[in-house]
């Protein structure tokens, strides 16, 4: 029954976390390049433009979302199983959701890099 | 393919530092105060006045900052593999700076993040959108982009 709430847990985690990076990602292509932006029209112009790209408070909720779930998958399984399993599961997730929703053009170059990255993470916490 | 210009490499080494920073202080913090019950909500409201607690969390907000840049000129696909890199950095501060062991898994799983890492930052930054919607605001940026490369 543990297990049950701990993979439930870390299917929440990745869920939340891929929409809160697809969200925040989202809201950052519509207010384009900071950089250019706090160069012709100062810093309180992009966090005025951040603040009411409506997509980002969303996006922070998702990420509330998920870090709630990881004290909740915390509290059921051990920190070796919910921590790996969820942070390289999501890097598979974000490729994915990516693609689709993002319209990014994940290259076989890409997806091999998430595969990389997400074994990495489990190996390193082994 | 628009370059990367040194100032935005900064912003990428700012995610990984500050995101790495932040966590270690923000835990060394939450050792010190010891188990915090749900029951007692007021000690998290207390954590904040921990100095580690503090410094954590104010790492952790530059960390956003630095993140939320990068996502407004790279895709997340490129972004995102940049964040692994500090599980390589604390293991090897841990290692270089603190003589601890590492395990060979580990070493591996240092290796296949570094290779995932360098895979993608061999790659261009932003793709093209494939249905190409352009968004009015973002234009003058995509043209200052493509008469600068």
């Amino acid at each position: 029954m543990k297990d049950i709430y701990a993979w439930a847990a870390i299917a929440l985690i990745i869920l939340a976390s891929t929409t809160g990076d697809v969200l925040l990602s989202y809201s950052m292509k519509r207010v384009g390049d900071v950089e250019e932006l706090w160069k012709r029209r100062g810093l309180l112009a992009v966090v005025g433009r951040v603040l009411r790209t409506p997509t980002f408070p969303l996006g922070l909720m998702a990420m509330g979302v998920a870090f709630y779930s990881l004290l909740f998958g915390l509290s059921w399984g051990n920190l070796s199983l919910v921590v790996p399993a969820s942070a390289s599961l999501t890097f598979v997730a974000n490729a994915v959701a990516a693609r689709i929703f993002l319209h990014e053009r994940v290259g076989r170059r890409r997806w091999i890099a998430a595969l990389l990255v997400a074994g990495g993470v489990v190996l390193m916490a082994l | 393919m628009p370059q990367l210009t040194f100032r935005k490499y900064l912003v990428l080494a700012g995610i990984t530092v500050f995101s790495t920073a932040g966590d270690s202080l923000l835990a060394r913090g939450m050792k010190e105060l010891g188990n915090v019950s749900l029951h007692h909500f007021s000690g998290l409201l207390l954590a904040v006045l921990n100095p580690w607690v503090t410094a954590g969390i104010l790492l952790l907000l530059t960390f956003f900052a630095c993140y939320m840049s990068a996502l407004s000129w790279a895709d997340l696909t490129y972004v995102l593999p940049a964040t692994s890199l500090g599980y390589v950095l604390v293991a090897l501060v841990g290692h270089f700076g603190f003589h601890e062991v590492i395990s060979p898994m580990r070493w591996l799983g240092i290796a296949l993040i570094a290779a995932g890492v360098g895979s993608v930052a061999a790659g261009p930054s932003v793709t093209p959108d494939r249905q190409s919607q352009k968004s009015p605001d973002a234009s003058p940026d995509a043209v200052s982009q493509e008469v600068k490369s």
